[in-house]
Parts: C-alpha cells; structure tokens; sequence
C-alpha cells in the first residue's frame, strides 16, 4: 500500500494534476441537488464514451466507400464475430443518447439552471443538441442503405431550395453533382472526424463550466436570482449546506448511468442492429424512404405543411428555433428558478413533447403516403361484392386497377390519402361522383382522360353501393325538394 | 530595459503576424480544395445513352437507367441513375428525372391509372409530368433528349432540384 502511495506521489509530483482531480472530485455541490433529477448529463457523457468506443471498434471493418460500405455492414452483421452486436450497441447507443440529451436538456431548462451566471453553459448546451443530432443523421448516411440514399435526396432537396446559392450549396452537400461515393466519403469526414471533434471539444468546455460555477441549485419558489447577488447566496448555500461530489452525490450519476447502460446492451442483444435495409441502388424504385425514430417528426412535418409556405418554414424556422435556444438566457437570464413560478415555461415544453409525439407517431403511420401495393395487394372486402350486379362488381375491378386504392381505404384497409369510401355513396350524389372522378379537386388527380365512358359508369354504380345497410345514398337536394341536410339519414318507416 | 521589452514586443507581433499570412497561403489551397465540388465551368452534365429506340414503344413509359456521365470507380451502385422514358410518339418524347419535384424520393409510374406517385409525401403526377396532387411545387424534372442512330439520348448527370433544374425545364408545371 505504501508502494502504491509513493507511485501516485512520484507521478503527481511530476503530472502536477492531482490538485485539479482533487478539486474536481471533491468540491461541494448543494446537498439538494444531489438529486436523481440531475443524472441525464452525466449518462449522456457516459453514452459519448460507449459510441467512441464502439464507434472506433466499427471502423476496423466498415469500408467507408459507395462500392462497398453496404457489403462490409453485411460482412459486420453475418461474417465478423459479434460484429452485429457492435453495431446493434452503437446504434441503440445513439437512440439513448439523443433521447438523454433531450432530457437533459428539458431538466435544465425546469430547473432554470441556464440561468446566471451559466449562460454559456446552455449555448454550449445547444450545440451539443444540434452536433448530437448531427451524428444521428450522419450515422443514419454511414449506413449507406436505400432509406441513407434517399434520405441524402431529401436532405439535397431541401438544400436546393435556398434561393440565390442553393446550387452550389447542393454540390457541397453531395461532393459533386449528384448522391455517389464522394458523398458517403465527406459524411464519413463528418461522422468520423469533424462532429466527434466539436463533440468531444464542446463537452470538456461544458463540463469544465459545471465545475468552475458549480452544479445549479435545487430550484426553490420565490428564492430569485439577481445578478448582483447570485454568487454569494450560491456560496453561502455550499458552504453551509453542501457535500462533496465524491462520493456522495456521484453515487447516483454511477448507478443510473450503469442501468442506462445495461438498457442500452439488454436493447442491443433482444432487437439486434438496425438495417442496413436495402443496398443502396437508385434502380431499385420499389422502396419506401423512411428517416429513423428521431427524425420521423421532420418527415411529417415536410409532408403536413402547405406548398405555399414550405420553402420559407423549413429555411427558416431551424434559424429561429436555433435562435431562440441561443438567446434564451439573455431576454431570461434572471428571476424564478422554480417551475412552480414558470407556467409559461412548463406550457412551451408540454407543447413541444406533445407536438414532437404527434408528429413522430403521425410520422410511423404517414397516412399521406399512398400504400404504392394496395391495389394489387388488398382484395375488395366480400361484403362490397356480394348480391352486386355485373357492373357492380366490374366497378369494383376498375376501382382497384386504377389504383384508387392506393389512396382511398375500404373497409379498413388501403391508403389513407383520400377519404375511406365505405359509406360514400351517403356523402355525394351520382353526379357528384362523377365530376369527382373525372375532374379530382381537393387533393385528388383528376381521371377523365384515363377513364372510358364505359369505366366511369362502372366505377360510379360501384360506389353508389358504398353504404351501411339502411342508409340512403346521397340525393341532390334540388330535385327532391329535401333540403340537403336530409341527405344520408337513415330511411324512415 | 523598456526599449528591450518593447523590442520583443514588437517581435512577438512580428510571429503573430507572420502566422497569420502563413495560415492565409494555407487557406487558399484548402478553400479550393474544400469548394472542388463546386460545379467547374464545363458543367457536371453529358449526353449519355438510354438504349435504341425500339425499347420505348409509342403511347408507353418505361423505366430507363443510365451510368452517371461523371462517376468514380468507387461509385458502385450509386452510378446506376434510373429514369422514366415516355415515348409520345415515334420521334417525340419525354424523359423524367426519378426524383419527386418535391423532395427528391424515386416516383412510380401506375400505367393503368396513368400517374406517377411518390412513396413519400404522396405527391401526384399525370402522365405528362404536370403535377396532378400533393405537396410538389412544380411538375418532374425532365432531362433533354435527342434521337441519333436510332438511340435515345438524354442530357443528364446531376441531382435534379429545384436549384439545380432551372423552373424553365418544368414539365407542364401546373396544369
């Protein structure tokens, strides 16, 4: 032991860094604060090591090359021993990381701890968000499959919508005209070399803030922060009721960071790596892009805005929400600290979750997209066939050779595009029928030249079926006198 | 003892400077370097094949590929650029870019309802391009064509976009 002691001094003697750790290990932090609330940070950091360390394991044997990234991720699932769980920790590792990032993020923004004098705690904050997103979707490239391609046209088509440079802006992007090997090589440069860099950069200054201006306070209602006497009240609090981090707040980080871990390796070894999906040949038409989890929100919302506005909102809107984050503790720098005095600060985030939650989860459903196989692949539900006449049922063959299915559901099943059309028959009348099919309107193409008059009649006797038994279609309120309102109400006896 | 501190003074201004202009001739090579991508004056596009005519028959669109004109031994599958060929009639066509006017995801073309549709955001398109549905602000892209021997020629080798296809090339645009 006393061998052991006069090693560390020989090294200390000569490092000159034991002061620092001492410091670092031991200074005091608000008893209170020692709290499971104030954990994220510390397993976030946690889940930077494991993808460094994964991710410097995984470039052993992924060949970072158009011609082969996605044989070598086969090789890595299939042919290299444990290669898949590697690359199945590495990447529910990112998923863990960036939903523990957001935690973080919203905890300390409950907490007001962005507030003096940690200001620049949080900028630096929100770069790490925005570099932590940017392995994300640099990782999702790396993956080199059908959904990394597309994706990569996405991202060069939203690109290309910047007025006046948007040309150029593209070729940077894609390193060169068009999606080829150079552009999987400079997202390589970014995922490998140029994020992880400002990553791990950003972080040291981050966690070096953490200490020189210490861990924020429990928040307490009414206990305000002023400019002017904010450190001292800080001080006094640690003086007269802090602890030491080691070991007694750390504890807590140490043992939630091991579950989070464990979750990460438990997800890793039950669900396995993701993709890579399709190999990345533009040929291959029969695919249905789609980002990962942390993007889904994007996808619905480039799906959901108008076409009026898009070009403008997705320029634009990153810059202000960027913005926003940035200036946030300079226009609220001072006052509450406690979410119990904050509502319009509890309201913004009940807002942005249940917003994200809608739209990812409207992102996994996409009911914009039409289902590219329904009209092959879903039969006619028989009770729609049954006792129709011949050119009922040769209605029903037009309805699904035309593809209508595709964007319209019958009986439960098909695209959600356009209406379901189960009880269409009680919505428009024949003649409304007709003009619909032939002329589109709202969000539907207009088919009248790729119809014959023989196929219109069909197609429209078809749908006049379209009602729950007892319904009465749809009449025009013109001839029946009936005003319209009548129109699809069960018959009366 | 002043004049020495200020001497060095001014030499060590001298060092800051002198890394300056060494970091700015540094910088010229790598900026180029870095905007290489950037397209040079002879264009990244280049007439290239789609196969002889008698592969697009009159009234029909069919799926074409051609190797990426400006491609990479590295490139692998990503050269393989795919492409709707609609043949109007024996000398007239029409050639599609794959990629939604919208945001680029590869359309399908539904020969018996006449319509291209995106797997995306659901963007519609009729059989001529013109945009018929969904999110799209403009019709196709569409690549210039000409007939020589008997082959089908196309104008192609970048990403089409709505910066990088001028609005010109529109397809019909809005009908």
């Amino acid at each position: 032991m006393n061998r052991l002691k006069a090693v560390g001094d020989w090294l200390d003697q000569r490092l000159q860094i034991g002061p620092a750790i001492r410091d670092a290990m031991f200074h005091r932090v608000p008893a209170a604060s020692a709290s499971w609330w104030y954990v994220f940070g510390s397993s976030a950091f946690l889940l930077l090591m494991l993808q460094v360390v994964t991710g410097i394991c995984l470039a052993l044997v992924y060949v970072p090359s158009g011609a082969q990234a996605w044989n070598s991720l086969q090789t890595l699932n299939h042919a290299i021993a444990l290669g898949w769980y590697l690359r199945a920790v590495h990447g529910w590792g990112s998923n863990f990381m960036v939903a523990l990032v957001f935690l973080h993020m919203t905890q300390v923004f409950l907490f007001g701890a962005y507030k003096y004098p940690r200001e620049f705690n949080w900028i630096t904050g929100v770069f790490l968000l925005i570099f932590t997103l940017g392995m994300a979707f640099t990782g999702q490239v790396l993956r080199f499959d059908q959904d990394a391609y597309w994706g990569l046209g996405i991202g060069a088509s939203i690109t290309g919508r910047i007025p006046l440079i948007g040309a150029p802006l593209v070729h940077l992007l894609l390193g060169g005209p068009i999606i080829a090997g150079d552009t999987l090589s400079r997202f390589f440069d970014l995922h490998v070399f140029i994020i992880p860099a400002l990553l791990l950069g950003l972080v040291g200054i981050h966690l070096l803030m953490v200490l020189k201006l210490g861990i924020n306070e429990w928040p307490m209602p009414g206990r305000v922060v002023r400019r002017e006497t904010y450190l001292k009240q800080y001080d006094e609090l640690v003086h007269k009721d802090g602890i030491p981090f080691v070991p007694d707040a750390i504890w807590k980080d140490m043992v939630f960071g091991a579950v989070v871990l464990l979750a990460v390796l438990a997800c890793a070894a039950i669900f396995g790596p993701f993709g890579p999906s399709g190999q990345p040949d533009p040929t291959i038409i029969q695919t249905l892009p789609r980002p990962d989890f942390f993007f889904l929100w994007i996808f619905s919302l480039l799906a959901l805005l108008p076409p009026g506005i898009e070009t403008p909102v997705i320029l634009i809107a990153p810059v202000i929400v960027i913005g926003l984050l940035v200036l946030l503790p300079f226009f609220s720098g001072e006052g509450e600290k406690s979410w119990r005095r904050r509502p319009v600060s509890v309201m913004s985030v009940l807002l942005i979750a249940v917003s994200l939650g809608i739209l990812t989860q409207l992102g996994d459903v996409a009911p914009w997209s039409p289902v590219m196989n329904a009209w092959s692949a879903l039969p006619v539900p028989m009770q729609y066939l049954k006792g129709r006449s011949a050119l009922e049922r040769q209605g029903a063959i037009v309805f699904q050779d035309k593809q209508c299915r595709n964007c319209h559901a019958l009986g439960g099943s098909g695209g959600q595009r356009g209406p379901a059309l189960d009880s269409v028959a009680t919505r428009l009348t024949p003649d409304q029928l007709i003009r619909q099919v032939l002329q589109g309107g709202g969000n539907m193409p207009a088919y009248g030249k790729n119809l014959n008059p023989a196929e219109v009649t069909a197609l429209v006797s078809f749908l006049e079926t379209l009602h729950r038994p007892g319904q009465r279609p749809a009449r025009d309120a013109a001839e029946s006198g009936l005003p319209a309102i009548d129109s699809g109400q069960p018959a009366e006896h | 003892m002043s004049e020495h501190v200020s001497r060095r003074t001014a030499l060590a201004k001298l060092g800051v400077l002198l890394n300056a202009a060494v970091a700015a001739i540094l910088a010229v090579p790598v900026i180029g370097y870095l905007l290489s991508a950037i397209e040079r004056k002879r264009g990244y596009t280049a007439w290239v094949g789609l196969g002889p005519l008698s592969q697009f028959p009159q009234g029909q669109t069919r799926l074409a590929s051609f190797k990426n004109p400006l491609r990479r031994p590295w490139d692998g599958q990503t050269a393989d650029i795919p492409c709707w060929v609609r043949c109007v009639d024996s000398q007239n066509f029409q050639v599609f870019a794959i990629n939604c006017a919208h945001l680029g995801c590869p359309v399908r073309w539904f020969p018996q309802s006449q319509l291209f549709m995106c797997p995306c955001h659901g963007g519609i398109y009729y059989a001529d391009g013109s945009r018929a549905a969904g999110p799209p602000p403009r019709g196709l892209f569409q690549y210039p064509y000409k007939v020589e021997k008997d082959q089908l020629l196309i104008k192609a080798g970048e990403l089409p976009t709505l910066a990088t296809y001028p609005a010109t090339q529109s397809a019909g645009g809005n009908s």
